[in-house]
């Protein structure tokens, strides 16, 4: 084999030039049938129509960070209404002078997170640094230590909000909707209709609903004098909607796995917990992946959601502020600026979860 | 039958390590095993054949309880597999199974489906166990392999893994269900050789196959089953040469 192949006697020609290279390319992607050549032609002027005025809007005719008043007279935008107003955007109504505090928090959490993608770090050692990670969080937003001013949970608002509704009903709500899942499935009558009637009727309910519920209905059944923190209401709504889907797509992973892995578990001796911890779930958990991230990221987004029962998260905030007659008038600004923030987000979410899926296949 | 009862009464009188006694066990309505009396002694091999649907394999699965039985005994090393039974995983460690489909676990290495019974079940140490293992999968020809994943062997090599596998819990019988009927031909002799070498050593074996071959060479016993009963056992060379019932006949004229 180490010889060099023979050259064959007959001539390699090359190929037409309109079929390689960028010809090629516009050939067979965008000209290749009469219809498709129209199409183009049609989205190319639209492009060409729409695209230089949003440019010079956004780019050119605009301003950054100027006052409200230097706003008035141009004609592109006016992103000033992000920089000027974004203490309050991000931190709501935490007082002032101690914002670093929340901003620490988050920078910590964001540490945390960056630390935890990285698959090489998934050992015990992760649990205390969450753990030492949340207590420190929890120490700078509420304070009350170390002569830190205690700040209720009535001022938490802004982005650290919107993190930790987000983060804690996704952390907290994936295992506890795994564990639905497998109650759906098991072969005991009573834990099988408990998990049914909870997951059938918190899917039957809007996440709104629930919100209220959390925050108006549920104070009213306690005795007097019994409060739970708002915040904290919100979150259990959230987590517990959360895990009633994440319930679902999951069974939905248990059941595509063939019989023939529980057996083969089952018949070296493994007990039902070591069967589903050691071979179902870590298989099928991987095959949901794709839905779980699309519940999750859901998630995410309707922690927007708690406006409804008067908590102040990043979209709120950013609202108040555009109530302020100084600034209305700006709300594209101010929207466009959300809209980039929460698809940020999404995407390395998005990302990382297809860069997870690779690097668990293991080739069948 | 009494072919049957002639050689359980020549067989050694120390208990046997699996005991049957008129076992019976439906499918709903229908009736997949019927008066099943079986007994197999400690490295006895014992070869069972039949057409598809006669409920060999459901006979073999009810040994290790991955199918149940409404009627009868079946008696494992000792313990008897019963409705309340609290430890199947104890009976389950004795009795290694090797599948028709192989039934690797997919996200796991060769090496890590080798240990994970050792580890959990037998609380073996890790480090022992992977040296274990490796013994293992080098007296199956495959040690080379140990840190692939099963998707990335052929069928053979991953039955052979297979049976490594179970070897690792060290059973005291291993069942074979139709142990090379999902392979090409060229794959089927590398696990015969692998189940030939282990039949040598004493193992004890039950197999489920269609490989007459194998049979022949390796088998203390072969057992007919036809509609959900035990035709016919005997050695293999009466068996062959020999056949007592029209249906084992018809059956042998059909596969050889």
């Amino acid at each position: 084999m180490n010889a060099p192949p023979k050259k064959p006697s007959r001539e390699f020609l090359k190929p037409p030039v309109t079929e390689v290279g960028v010809l090629g390319w516009l050939h067979s992607n965008l000209f290749n049938t009469w219809y498709n050549s129209l199409l183009t032609v049609v989205v190319l002027l639209m492009l060409w129509q729409l695209v230089p005025p949003l440019f010079g809007w956004a780019f050119v005719d605009s301003v950054w960070n100027s006052p409200a008043e230097a706003c008035r007279d141009i004609e592109g935008a006016c992103w000033s209404v992000i920089p000027q107003n974004i203490s309050f955007i991000v931190f709501g109504f935490f007082p002032d002078g101690h914002q670093w505090r929340p901003g620490i928090a988050m920078l910590l959490l964001l540490g945390l997170v960056i630390f935890s993608k990285d698959s090489r770090h998934w050992k015990k050692s992760l649990a205390v640094y969450w753990l030492v990670g949340l207590v420190t969080m929890g120490i700078l937003m509420y304070g009350g230590l170390f002569g830190l001013l205690v700040v209720d949970t009535d001022q938490w608002s802004g982005l650290p909000l919107t993190f930790m509704l987000a983060l804690f009903g996704m952390v907290a709500g994936y295992p506890l909707g795994v564990l639905l899942a497998l109650g759906r499935r098991s072969r005991m009558p009573a834990i099988k209709t408990l998990c049914v009637v909870y997951i059938e009727m918190i899917r039957g309910v809007p996440l709104i609903s629930l919100l209220f519920m959390s925050s108006v209905m549920f104070p009213l059944f306690l005795p007097e004098g019994v409060t739970f923190d708002k915040v904290l209401r919100a979150q259990v709504a959230i987590i517990l909607f959360t895990a009633a889907y994440i319930a679902e797509v999951v069974r939905g992973g248990l059941q595509a796995m063939p019989r023939g892995q529980f057996e083969a578990a089952e018949s070296l001796g493994l007990n039902y917990n070591q069967t589903m911890r050691l071979i179902i779930l870590p298989q099928a958990l991987k095959i949901v992946i794709p839905p779980s991230l699309g519940i999750l990221l859901s998630t995410f987004k309707d922690t927007s959601l708690v406006v409804i029962i008067a908590l102040y998260d990043v979209l709120k905030t950013t609202k108040v502020t555009l109530s302020n007659p100084k600034w209305t008038g700006f709300s594209t600004e101010a929207y466009i600026f959300l809209a980039v923030f929460y698809f940020i987000c999404c995407y390395a979410m998005s990302n990382y979860s297809r860069k997870l899926e690779k690097a668990l296949h293991t080739g069948r | 039958m009494n072919d049957a009862e002639n050689r359980t009464a020549a067989a050694p009188s120390v208990r046997p390590i699996i005991e049957v006694n008129s076992m019976h066990k439906w499918y709903g309505d229908f009736h997949v095993l019927s008066d099943i009396n079986l007994q197999v002694h400690l490295k006895e091999r014992i070869v069972i054949c039949g057409p598809s649907g006669s409920g060999k394999s459901t006979l073999i699965r009810c040994i290790n309880r991955l199918e149940e039985h409404q009627r009868g005994q079946i008696i494992v090393n000792g313990t008897e597999l019963t409705n309340d039974i609290k430890n199947i995983e104890k009976v389950r460690t004795e009795v290694g199974m090797v599948f028709q489909h192989f039934n690797l676990f997919p996200h796991l290495s060769i090496l890590e489906n080798l240990t994970l019974g050792p580890i959990w079940v037998r609380k073996t140490p890790k480090k022992e166990a992977e040296e274990m293992a490796m013994t293992y999968l080098e007296k199956v020809h495959i040690a080379e392999q140990a840190l692939k994943f099963p998707g990335q062997l052929s069928g053979g090599q991953q039955q052979r893994v297979a049976i490594a596998r179970s070897l690792c819990m060290k059973p005291k019988v291993m069942l074979f269900d139709e142990p090379t009927s999902a392979l090409d031909p060229e794959m089927i002799k590398e696990v015969l050789d692998v189940m030939i070498d282990l039949a040598r050593e004493g193992m004890t074996m039950l197999v489920v196959t269609h490989e007459m071959g194998f049979a022949k060479s390796v088998a203390d016993r072969v057992m007919f089953m036809d509609y959900g009963e035990i035709v016919e056992q005997n050695t293999p060379q009466e068996f062959f040469d020999n056949p007592q019932h029209e249906r084992t006949k018809l059956f042998l004229s059909q596969i050889l």
